[in-house]
């Protein structure tokens, strides 16, 4: 029944993008608190990272040349989907500890899942990726995992 | 006392206004290291994508959501989880507003669900989500 997911498509699916790994400094936490406007001085002052930090800690950092001319950095992760208008993204994040200043995190990013629906105006693919997010030791941060709709 | 044996499902968490302008989102997206132009190119944004104005990034949009709930809950409980959708975007000059209510809880094991939004000038709710926080369980 599906027409555009073809078995070439969702082979990707379960591909892994390389671990990255970043430390988290004071300084970076204080300009993301300001940036989104936080009350809480724990946060402003750079003693504990907001809820979303690690959405700036882990962006991805590009060359200028390597941007397309609408800015956006290509996800290496991402196989080239036969739809390429993203709509409406939506996040789930399951908090296991709080990020400090001076911790190391690792990132690993997952492509978990490619479907199709039938929209109103046509199809559409939907895309999971998850990211896991631990200490250098192992211990668990938390989990991210966001779906994006291109029509 | 656990602070959750005085929470009772429908109790509102506090609204919060925003009204974001070119400077927050140009250090929100530089924080980020975010260059997409619908962010900081009003020509951009407005003739090639068809905008009618700078994009509210959709991140920031579910700081707020996260905002609302750390505030709500001060030093007496943590977030466990958050999920929320992007559904219609903002822009730079609307005032938005943040909020939630009560959904459910579990005194015995101290899980609270709320649900969450963001509403325009409108009053449409564009960014939607449910958050679970974590009570000390009550003896």
């Amino acid at each position: 029944m599906s027409t555009l997911l073809t078995s070439d498509l969702l082979a990707n699916i379960g591909r892994s993008a390389p671990p990255r790994k970043e430390l988290v400094t004071r300084r970076d936490i204080r300009k993301y608190a300001i940036a989104t406007g936080q009350r809480l001085e724990k946060y402003l002052a750079g003693d504990e990272a907001p809820p979303m930090f690690h959405v700036a800690l882990f962006w991805n950092v590009v060359e200028l040349e390597k941007l397309t001319p609408d800015g956006v950095s290509i996800d290496s992760l991402l196989p080239k989907f036969p739809l390429e208008r993203a709509m409406a993204g939506g996040l789930k994040i399951d908090y296991y500890r709080a990020i400090f200043p001076g911790d190391v995190l690792v990132a690993t990013r997952t492509l978990t899942d490619i479907y199709e629906k039938q929209g109103s105006q046509g199809p559409l693919i939907f895309y999971e990726v998850i990211m896991q997010v631990e200490s250098e030791s192992g211990e668990r941060v938390l989990t991210e995992k966001t779906t994006r709709i291109l029509r | 006392m656990s602070r959750i044996a005085s929470i009772k499902p429908g109790d509102p968490l506090p609204e919060r206004e925003f009204k974001p302008d070119n400077v927050q989102l140009f250090l929100y997206n530089a924080a980020l290291w975010n260059a997409h132009r619908i962010h900081f190119d009003y020509p951009y944004a407005t003739e090639v994508e068809g905008y009618p104005g700078l994009v509210i990034a959709g991140p920031l949009l579910g700081d707020w959501l996260t905002q609302c709930v750390i505030e709500w809950l001060g030093s007496d409980g943590e977030l466990k989880s958050i999920e929320y959708s992007n559904r219609k975007a903002a822009y730079i000059g609307e005032t938005l507003r943040s909020g939630g209510k009560v959904l459910s809880l579990e005194r015995e094991s101290g899980s609270v669900e709320l649900e969450l939004y963001i509403k325009n000038e409108a009053d449409e709710v564009i960014t939607p989500g449910v958050a679970v926080v974590s009570f000390p369980a009550t003896q």
